[in-house]
């Protein structure tokens, strides 16, 4: 399995930390500091330079140049570079096949001057694959980046398990993969491995079995980019959130996509210094809906214009493309947006935007994200397939998801909440703190032609029906005087709302009764 | 009746800008009576600029609009508006129908028909009259005089004009066309006898030229104007063009209100205009202005019209034709001569005198025009581009400036109708004073969400054959055989360029740390002052070291050092900095985590891409992304309609063959194969709607 590829080598900068620490020397002092420097100069080449080389090659860099690229210069602070693995079968207890650090880089470090814990495999040594000592290395950083309350960035390029340890690496992946990740939320920590997951395009395949074995089990012919690449994962599986084009750039936009998020779930969301006025009027929003209710426009241009500087860090963009989940910032203050997206499918909801929404709300009231939602919503989308798939299920994770969040939720009908989509984006009925209308909502249980379809069936003046329909519901009034939204607003005027209120909610504090845990309908 | 809507709109703020509040304050005369509502048959900045005057009348103004344009400013900026169709401009602006009807629903006393559309349609002005409904214009008699190519050169011929040599008379068959052209000889022009402006006018060099060339006038003209007469007359080379304005009032007082020079054209379709020329002497603007108004009395002329003339290199000067409505570059004659155009064709429309005369026309200044189209200038000088405008700033800020535009921040522009954006005209005592302004404009002018020529306007204003006057309507073509190709960075302004991304990339990331409150584990202080970065511009890497103190920044690059100070405002799309004691405004347009910049500077947009050495030195590692062969691709330029596909698979075409036609905005494109190659499929057909970058045909 891999998370995120990312790769790295000259990190010379440790040698020099650990010197001055040798006075417990004796006679065989030299000695042994030779073997200390040996044994550094080694664990900095990895598989040598050979290797070195053929991952450069291979336009991937080294596990050490990735952490150097992903963390403040200067920063990273190495542990257990001195593990060697326990393998003893195949000739590997030779010295030749001993590599101090083996398989792996670990250590901490800062990105933006913010801790966090990293783990880097290395290809170079046996390809990256998982020892048992490989296993202990990285479940030693996430026990401390637990007890600190800090997250942990998982570099990962490994061929997989190391076949010649046998069970012994199988233990490995169950430490890292089953226990910690799934303990670690209720103890404070954040783990961007099991979080979100980073892929590169054309280098990164992650699949349970390979084509090989695909093959001689289901007699399929695939290719290893169409079985796991990051093209299937990101725009058909779901798995990856979001794919970069090389390893460079994807480190790169990872340090900027750390400073969205808390240490750990324990932290409030960082606020970050913000020049771009809280007050802004945004005059495009007044006519970004387009005057005929059934013509599409661009959710990310609502988006884009509202949110500090522009700056929105889109999750999974090319999945589920009708939802469109992400970060951004609102003066300063990390959010998450949900929004139907009208180009796609009419921004009706289906089985993997409903997943895709749910796991994306179900991250920031994790992570004390508060999370901003715009609605234009025409209905779940109807037929066999997404019956028989599940729907109901499926749909009901983005209701239960939104239900449960306590974060601040602030809504924003945009145009269409129809039906039971609209319950669940986020409305007042499950506990949204401000909700807003633009004048354009229409906020009903259908779209006017369908329910004079339903409600006059088989009878006349169908045309009167339905404009009578469309002025007593498709409107905000409806929703305004019931409450269900708290006030109808000038789209300009959206961003000075939200940023007003954010900081209201700031001090928002809701409890869930107790339980276990919740019974999210998986 | 269904279709049409009524809707009370006021909700137009005043602070845009207007006519209004140019230097000159306008002669109003408030006593004067003259309409109580009038119907504006147009759309976009002319029906605005219309409505604008009409409110300092006191007059109460209707907009017409196409569904598409319920939101348009011209709409919220009238007392009523009236839905007169869909989008095309044939069921809506020009569909004289619903326009009647709106007249009646709304008792519009007038009607202005701004430019094209209706403009000149005699039909429409017979309508208006035979309702007792005043056509803000001439009387039709001109219209139609002025209208025909050929019977307008009949009449100025008559006035003792100064007309070109060439065939007056209707052209029927390619082959006609072939003789008349030899007749006249090479080169000519051939353009739709009923068409104004560049549209639908062809020049061609030989017999093959000819013939495509009345193909495509004829195709056009039958589109546009709905008759597809023609016209071929001799093409004069070099000329410069340069028009007179006039204004008429109902009772033969006629005033040339001096002389406007558009001889920089694209495609025959004006891009930058100024008033007055710098070519004429003093004689010459008297004789050009006595000749027009010799041309305007004998049709018995009423209202603004423009003479336009050619003029070569000896100041010779030819009648090209005369356009019986308000001009597009009106502003330019407004700045230097202080009048409001609009103003008095209302007047001259209800009937009063003039007010002024001859001796009292002034030229003071100078202004200087730039139309901004939401076009791509790199490929033909501009094709037509689409998009929403997601960020609008005009630089009104800035003294000296007048835009008069008809769209604002979130509008779209569609196909349906012409690119513009907006005029963009400043003034000042001399040219060279209205020259820096426009620089200073176009720089602090805020676009985003659609491709547009300032980059190119840019470059022609500042251009030295611009500056000295040398200008021809070839100056385009003369200036940028190989095509535009944006500004060209001198060693100097590289230097600058590099330094200011430098700086922005630190400043942002300085900004990344900028993290508040209370974190429980603190940030690391950022203490960093030095810097070394690599930056990649084009294909090159220029090594960089930066120092930082307050917000200056010294930047060592290429050997030189630069000093570069701003506010480092990242929220705002305007840069503003100073770089080595001179301001400079730049813009930037993107930046993102991967180190990638865009940034307008001198105009035009420059892709940076910023990088610590280190990981410079790192993605000196990565595959380099393979670009695809476009040679044997062709992808439509521009979003519009597929007209004509002249090859199927299995054809051989050689270079510069034609390969398939695509109109976008009434314009008809050639779309041309750019080797010799068999033709391996096509993947569009007549009729069909493109987006920009959309696949039409694969070469093998």
């Amino acid at each position: 399995l891999a998370v995120l590829h990312v790769h790295q080598s000259f990190a010379c900068l440790l040698q020099t930390n650990i010197q001055s620490d040798c006075r417990w020397y004796s006679v065989s002092h030299l000695s042994v500091k030779e073997r200390i420097e040996k044994k550094r100069k080694a664990a900095q080449m990895g598989g040598g330079q050979k290797r070195i080389d053929a991952q450069h090659q291979r336009g991937k860099l080294t596990a050490r140049e990735r952490v150097e690229l992903l963390l403040d210069p200067e920063s990273f602070v190495e542990t257990d570079m001195f593990v060697e693995h326990r393998c003893s079968d195949f000739g590997m207890e030779q010295d030749a096949n001993k590599f101090p650090g083996d398989s792996v880089v670990t250590g901490r470090g800062r990105i933006n001057g913010r801790l966090v814990y990293v783990f880097s495999q290395d290809f170079t040594v046996f390809g990256g694959s998982l020892s048992g000592a490989h296993a202990q290395k990285i479940c030693k950083i996430m026990d401390q980046a637990l007890t600190v309350g800090a997250p942990v960035i998982g570099l990962n390029d490994s061929g997989g398990a190391r076949i010649q340890e046998g069970v012994e690496s199988l233990a490995g992946y169950a430490d890292i993969f089953l226990v910690h990740p799934s303990d670690l939320p209720h103890h404070g920590s954040l783990c961007i491995l099991t979080h979100l997951m980073l892929c590169l395009q054309d280098t990164s395949y992650l699949f349970i079995t390979g084509p090989d074995v695909v093959k001689s089990v289901t007699n399929e012919d695939v290719t290893q980019e169409e079985l796991g690449g990051a093209k299937t994962h990101t725009a058909v599986s779901g798995v990856a959130h979001r794919a970069f084009e090389n390893d460079v750039e994807a480190l790169l936009y990872l340090r900027d996509f750390f400073n969205f998020l808390p240490l750990s779930n324990q932290d409030p969301a960082p606020i970050r210094e913000c020049q771009d006025p809280s007050d802004r009027l945004v005059k495009s929003l007044d006519t970004v809906v387009p005057f005929e209710s059934t013509k599409a426009y661009d959710m990310l241009d609502i988006i884009h214009a509202i949110v500090d500087e522009g700056d929105f860090f889109e999750i999974m963009p090319t999945y589920a493309k009708n939802i469109v989940v992400g970060f951004a910032r609102m003066n300063g203050r990390t959010v998450g947006i949900v929004g139907n997206q009208p180009k796609v499918a009419s921004g009706c909801l289906d089985i993997n935007s409903s997943v895709k929404g749910a796991r994306f709300v179900r991250f920031c009231d994790a992570f004390n994200i508060p999370i901003i939602t715009f609605v234009d919503v025409p209905g779940f989308l109807p037929g066999t397939a997404q019956e028989y798939g599940g729907i109901i299920r499926h749909g009901a994770k983005l209701l239960f998801a939104f239900a449960e969040a306590t974060v601040p939720k602030i809504t924003i009908i945009t145009r269409k909440a129809y039906g039971g989509a609209y319950d669940v984006m986020s409305s007042k009925h499950l506990r949204g703190d401000m909700n807003y209308a633009w004048p354009t909502a229409e906020v009903a249980v259908m779209g006017a032609k369908g329910a004079v379809q339903i409600i006059f069936r088989g009878k006349e003046n169908q045309a009167e029906a339905e404009a009578e329909y469309v002025e007593k519901f498709a409107n905000p009034f409806p929703a305004a005087v019931r409450g269900f939204v708290d006030d109808i607003i000038e789209p300009a005027t959206t961003r000075k709302r939200i940023c007003r209120d954010l900081e209201v909610l700031a001090s928002k504090k809701q409890v869930n009764p107790w339980k276990k845990h919740a019974n999210i309908p998986l | 009746m269904s279709m049409f809507q009524k809707t009370k709109t006021a909700r137009y703020s005043s602070c845009r800008s207007c006519a209004v509040t140019s230097r000159t304050p306008y002669s109003t005369v408030p006593s004067e009576k003259t309409f109580d509502k009038i119907l504006i048959a147009n759309r976009g900045e002319i029906a605005c600029r219309v409505i604008k005057t009409c409110k300092k009348m006191g007059i109460q103004t209707v907009a017409v609009h196409s569904d598409v344009d319920s939101n348009a400013v011209h709409v919220k900026m009238a007392d009523e508006a009236v839905c007169v169709g869909p989008a095309p401009t044939s069921k809506s602006y020009l569909n004289m129908d619903a326009i009647m009807d709106a007249i009646r629903l709304t008792g519009a006393q007038a009607v202005h028909p701004g430019y094209g559309f209706l403009s000149e349609n005699k039909d429409f002005a017979k309508r208006l009259a035979a309702v007792g409904v005043t056509f803000i214009g001439p009387d039709t008699h001109a219209i139609q005089a002025m209208g025909d190519k050929i019977e307008s050169k009949l009449i100025a011929k008559a006035a003792k004009v100064n007309t070109i040599p060439g065939f007056d008379g209707v052209v029927k068959t390619a082959e006609d066309a072939v003789k008349i052209a030899q007749q006249i000889g090479y080169p000519v022009m051939i353009k739709a006898s009923a068409g104004g402006g560049g549209k639908g006018m062809r020049i061609a060099w030989n017999d093959e030229e000819t013939r495509e060339g009345f193909r495509f006038s004829s195709q056009e003209a039958a589109s546009s104007f709905g008759d597809d007469r023609l016209l071929i007359e001799k093409y004069i080379d070099n000329p410069r063009h340069i028009e007179i304005q006039v204004l008429a009032d109902k009772h033969g007082n006629v005033l040339w209100l001096n002389e406007r020079e558009c001889s920089i054209q694209r495609r025959n379709q004006k891009v930058v205009e100024e008033a007055p020329s710098m070519f004429l002497d003093a004689d010459t603007r008297r004789v050009m202005g006595e000749q027009a108004v010799q041309l305007a009395k004998a049709v018995k002329y009423s209202s603004a019209g423009t003479v336009e003339f050619l003029v070569d290199s000896k100041k010779n000067f030819y009648f090209l034709e005369m356009n019986t409505r308000l001009q597009v570059e009106h502003p330019v004659t407004e700045c230097i001569t202080g009048l409001d155009l609009v103003e008095q064709m209302i007047r001259i429309a209800k009937g009063y005198q003039l007010q002024q005369k001859q001796e009292d026309i002034p030229i003071n200044g100078w202004a200087i025009e730039s139309r901004v189209y939401a076009e791509d200038p790199f490929k033909s000088f501009g094709l037509p581009s689409i998009g929403r405008l997601s960020q609008y700033q005009e630089p009104l800020k800035l003294s000296h400036v007048r835009v008069d535009s008809g769209i604002e921040e979130g509008s779209d522009i569609n196909i349906y109708y012409d690119p513009m954006i907006s005029k963009l005209v400043t003034y000042g005592a001399t040219r060279a004073e209205a020259l820096a302004r426009m620089e200073d404009a176009l720089d602090n002018y805020v676009i985003r969400g659609v491709t547009h020529n300032i980059p190119l306007l840019r470059e022609i204003i500042t251009h030295p054959r611009f500056v000295s006057g040398d200008i021809s309507t070839n100056f385009l073509p003369e200036v940028y055989p190989e095509g535009f190709k944006g500004h060209h960075l001198d060693e100097d302004r590289c230097r600058e360029l590099l330094a200011s991304a430098a700086a922005l990339h630190v400043t942002s990331q300085l900004y990344s740390h900028k993290i508040l409150g209370t974190q429980r584990v603190s940030s690391a202080p950022m203490d960093q002052n030095n810097w070394e970065l690599c930056v990649e511009l084009g294909q090159e890497l220029h090594d960089i070291e930066i120092s930082k103190s307050g917000n200056s920044y010294i930047v060592k690059v290429d050997g030189g050092q630069v000093e570069v100070c701003g506010d480092w405002n990242l929220a705002s799309p305007l840069l503003p900095l100073t770089i080595n004691g001179t301001c400079r405004m730049l813009q930037c347009l993107s930046k993102e985590s991967s180190g990638n910049i865009v940034l307008q500077y001198m105009g035009t947009l420059f892709k940076v891409r910023v990088l610590s050495k280190l990981t410079a030195k790192l993605n000196s590692y990565m595959p380099e992304k393979v670009s695809e062969d476009t040679s044997s691709i062709l992808r439509s330029p521009m979003p519009g309609t597929v007209v004509a596909m002249s090859v199927k698979p299995g054809d051989t075409v050689a270079d510069g063959q034609e390969i398939c036609v695509i109109e976008a905005m009434k314009m008809q494109n050639s779309l041309t194969a750019v080797k010799q190659a068999k033709v391996k499929s096509v993947h569009c057909q007549p009729g069909e709607t493109v987006g920009e970058g959309d696949l039409l045909v694969e070469l093998e």
